[in-house]
């Protein structure tokens, strides 16, 4: 029992991290219907952000004399990086997407997987393809409740996402931004002519997506130690699997999709065997398209003839 | 027995109740009618009968089946050929092509026939050549054969959908909007084309159509909808001083006195 | 009378490429040589995924699965058939050939059944999902092969000989391979069913309404396209010592769409020269790896931008020579 509870706690906070990266692919689909490959590139560069900017603030210096960073510190590392992936963001979609807005569908997926590509492989270049350790901007400290192993570390992942995903939710609600982005992803044509400047809202949605990623990348590096400049690659993919099974342009789907992904990961490592913990979000995506396609909280579509 | 029935159909999208318990009947060798205001649901019935769409309710037959809720592949084998009001026309294939396409039925040879380009094959694709000659003769668009289909202007597209539908042998043609951006000349030689449509080659037509000058001219019944139902059903005479199908169209009639001066 | 014709054609054909051999062998090194069996290689990967991205327009982007197929197909058919094989005919060349063709011949069997499994579930999605969904198949397959320990997992399988699988390929089959399927694919893109999946791209629901089977039809070509880049799997597989699950990563898939989009989407000439150019660049680059890739990222996306369809679009070479038809006015997308 206490096993399965384990297995619960690091699939919950997995899948927090998954629907943090889920919530951007679902925006920018919603409205643009377009899938941002690069978004877990996003992610990557976000955690590498964090990275460097620790270490420019002495993190090093912190762990070796065994005092534990700072909260401050740890609070400028994590806007630093979800800054610098905003304007990372903002960038891809200015340089790469804007100029094939209008083109038939396949044209901005290809510009996309390039986008990924092209930042994988400069992530590499730039980055070492190395694995690096992550530094201990939080320093850890275990605790047992139940029998059950909590990490001050896993209990960060909750809080931080939970704080960003309310953020999100009242900014989508209340704020006049977020009304414009849900106006968008319902009938961009409309929004048009209702006088909404649809460049100024897209580069919002894609600005708070890159965002949220780099919280997530910080996150993952704290909770998965390491970090490689391929790592948005496979995450990335199970983030975008989580945010269509939620149902792709919901947010709270993406967030039930990501929790969903993160514990179906967990419980098939810990109870099937640690081989095949990346396949079963292929099945669940195969198996959601073919049985339910817009996602357990999306909406079908129907196509105008 | 009609040739095409439909009987209590409705078409419901989420909260759009789009098409109302519509019910009409085309009779063998008609030229019909349905008329409506813009989004009374007129397309939405081709969709229907075409099998894009499957009715939540209601029965639609064609020469006495069912076929509510088919693919609109097996409808059109079953012989109703639709153009469409947006026109699609496969623009990047020449005209020839586009109607060749159509033309399953008379291309019998296999996937390996063709890979290997056996006599069999051969004779086939030299049939459906032929038979799509014909029918761009018959629409007048035999010069333009060899043409890409997306740089003609929009009459002759729309020309080209009703050669290509004719491909299909069809016995029930559904024209949606035909004479859009069509002037008066235009309207009429289309107005001629219909009628040769049913009586030379024996094609039953229903037409979804915004000008009135083809409407009234060709057509025998026409069947109003607005707002998805059904308000009137008649001849042109009679569709023409219909008091409901006015008050669609036109508003209302207000009491003098209120008037702005 | 036609046949005779035909026959004596092909065996010319045959025979010149047989001559070509000769020729490459004597004059080119190893290294060249290896270059241009990859080349033709990706003449047959870039030949057969253009029938299904470009000809019908379904954005396939996990042909890497299929490939991989292919490879372990005709590697284990061709060990297991060596032993009663040369029992009956001694092991001269007319025996290994024999092996050989089988060999890929099951090996394009495999991978055209797994494209039928893939294809049927996934062909009734939208381009974007259907991308997402190949690209999850070909992941699936090559996390399969990497855990069947009967085929080597991730050391690979090359098959009971130590020093490797057979190096049956060599310029003739390659180039013999690639000339059959450059035909075949020609042919079938130029006829009813061509025109067929050319309107399904197009538009899909027009073409339904014209009594297009279009599900089959996709599905049909979706196999097709599986068992060439199995064929071209078998040819990879046999020279190499072995096959590795590493050999069939997503890279390899990129690669493949790559090279259908710099020739241009939609043209068999445009995939053959956009196969060579692959081919050629990976080698040229082989020290750059990295930056082979990150050149490839951005030629997708300044294609995508500047000329994005390649270098011939949906035309043939053939077609450059004679009057340019005048191109389709451009039309903003619908729905679907």
């Amino acid at each position: 029992m206490t096993q399965f509870l384990q297995q619960i706690i690091n699939g919950l906070s997995l899948g927090s991290i998954y629907a943090l990266i889920a919530l951007g692919y679902t925006m920018v689909y919603g409205i643009l219907k377009l899938i941002n490959f690069a978004h877990g590139e996003v992610f990557m560069v976000g955690a590498y952000t964090g990275f460097y900017a620790a270490g420019a603030l002495g993190v090093a210096g912190f762990e070796a004399s065994g005092r534990g960073f700072p909260l401050y510190l740890a609070l400028l590392v994590l806007i630093v990086a979800m800054a610098a992936a905003a304007l990372l963001g903002v960038a891809i979609e200015f340089l790469a997407y804007r100029p094939v807005r209008s083109a038939p569908r396949l044209t901005p997926l290809i510009t996309a997987i390039g986008v990924s590509l092209f930042l994988q492989n400069a992530g590499m270049l730039l980055f070492s393809p190395n694995p690096q350790r992550y530094p201990a901007i939080l320093s850890e400290v275990r605790f047992e409740l139940f029998g059950v192993i909590v990490t001050n570390i896993k209990l960060t992942i909750f809080a931080v996402a939970l704080c960003l995903m309310l953020g999100l939710h009242l900014f989508v609600q209340k704020t006049w931004t977020g009304r414009a982005m849900r106006a968008l992803s319902f009938n961009i044509d409309a929004a048009k002519l209702m006088g909404i400047d649809t460049n100024q809202v897209i580069r919002s949605t894609f600005a708070i997506g890159s965002g949220l990623a780099a919280a997530g990348g910080i996150l993952f590096g704290l909770d998965q130690i390491t970090i490689n400049p391929l790592m948005g690659v496979l995450t990335g993919l199970k983030a975008f699997v989580a945010a269509v099974l939620g149902g792709i342009g919901s947010i709270p789907g993406a967030v039930v999709g990501g929790l969903l992904i993160g514990l179906a990961e967990q419980l098939t490592a810990g109870y099937l065997s640690p081989e095949y913990r990346d396949a079963i979000t292929f099945v669940i995506l195969i198996l959601i398209l073919l049985l339910k396609p817009e996602g357990l909280l999306g909406v079908v579509r129907v196509e105008k003839v | 027995m009609s040739l095409l029935e439909l009987h209590a159909v409705d078409k419901i999208f989420g909260g759009l109740h789009a098409v109302r318990a519509v019910s009409f009947q085309v009779e063998k060798g008609a030229i019909f009618g349905l008329i409506g205001p813009n989004g009374a649901g007129k397309t939405t019935l081709f969709n229907l009968i075409t099998g894009v769409y499957t009715p939540e309710h209601g029965r639609i037959s064609f020469a006495g089946k069912n076929i509510a809720g088919l693919k609109p592949a097996l409808i059109a084998e079953r012989g109703i050929a639709r153009t469409f009001q947006n026109i699609r026309v496969f623009r990047t294939m020449t005209v020839a092509e586009n109607v060749m396409v159509a033309g399953h039925h008379l291309h019998k040879a296999s996937i390996a026939a063709a890979m290997l380009r056996t006599r069999s094959y051969e004779r086939d694709e030299q049939a459906l050549a032929k038979r799509a000659q014909e029918l761009l003769e018959i629409l007048g668009l035999a010069e333009l054969a060899g043409e890409v289909a997306g740089s003609l202007p929009y009459g002759s597209q729309r020309r080209l959908e009703i050669a290509r539908g004719l491909m299909l042998s069809p016995e029930l043609l559904l024209l949606d909007e035909p004479a859009a951006g069509m002037n008066s000349q235009e309207a009429r030689t289309l107005n001629e084309q219909i009628r040769f449509l049913r009586d030379q080659l024996g094609l039953t037509v229903i037409l979804v159509e915004h000008n009135m000058a083809v409407v009234m001219n060709v057509c025998e019944t026409i069947h109003v909808v607005d707002h998805g139902e059904t308000i009137a059903e008649g001849s042109p005479a009679e569709i023409k001083v219909h008091p409901k199908v006015l008050a669609a169209y036109l508003g209302e009639e207000q009491p003098a006195d209120e008037a702005s001066s | 009378m036609r046949a005779v014709i035909r026959l004596a054609v092909a065996s010319a054909v045959l025979l010149a490429i047989y001559g070509l051999q000769f020729g490459v062998e004597a004059g080119f090194t190893e290294y060249v040589q290896r270059i241009i069996l990859l080349a033709g290689i990706n003449v047959i990967l870039a030949v057969g995924l253009n029938l299904i991205n470009g000809t019908t327009g379904q954005f396939s982007i996990g042909h890497a699965g299929f490939m991989a197929v292919g490879a372990y197909g005709a590697a284990f058919v061709g060990v297991q058939l060596a032993r009663p094989v040369h029992a009956a005919l001694g092991s001269g060349p007319f025996a290994d050939a024999l092996i050989f063709n089988l060999a890929l011949l099951a090996g394009a069997l495999f991978a055209g059944i797994s494209g039928l499994i893939v294809g049927m579930p996934s062909l009734r999605l939208r381009g974007d999902y259907l991308a997402v969904v190949t690209l999850g198949f070909g992941e699936i397959i090559r996390i399969l092969f990497n855990n069947a320990s009967f085929l080597g997992s991730a050391t690979g399988y090359s098959g009971n000989d130590p020093s490797g699988l057979p190096a049956y390929t060599n310029f003739f089959w390659v180039f013999a391979w690639a000339t059959a399927i450059v035909l075949l694919i020609h042919n079938l893109t130029f006829s009813q069913t061509g025109r067929s999946l050319t309107a399904i791209r197009e538009d899909e629901i027009a073409a339904e309404a014209m009594a297009t089977p279009t599900t089959r039809l996709k599905v049909t070509a979706f196999a097709i396209s599986a068992a060439t880049a199995g064929i071209a799997g078998g040819l990879f597989a046999h020279m190499q010592a072995g096959v590795r699950p590493e050999d069939f990563r997503f890279e390899r898939s990129i690669d493949m769409v790559v090279m259908i989009i710099v020739g241009g989407l939609g043209s068999i000439s445009g995939a053959i020269l956009g196969g060579i150019f692959v081919a050629v660049s990976l080698e040229l680059m082989r020290d750059l790896q990295q930056y082979r890739l990150v050149l490839y990222a951005l030629l997708l996306i300044v294609i995508m931008i500047v000329r994005p369809e390649g270098l011939l679009g949906t035309r043939e070479l053939h077609q450059l020579l004679r009057r340019k038809s005048p191109k389709p006015a451009p039309r903003k997308t619908e729905g679907a």
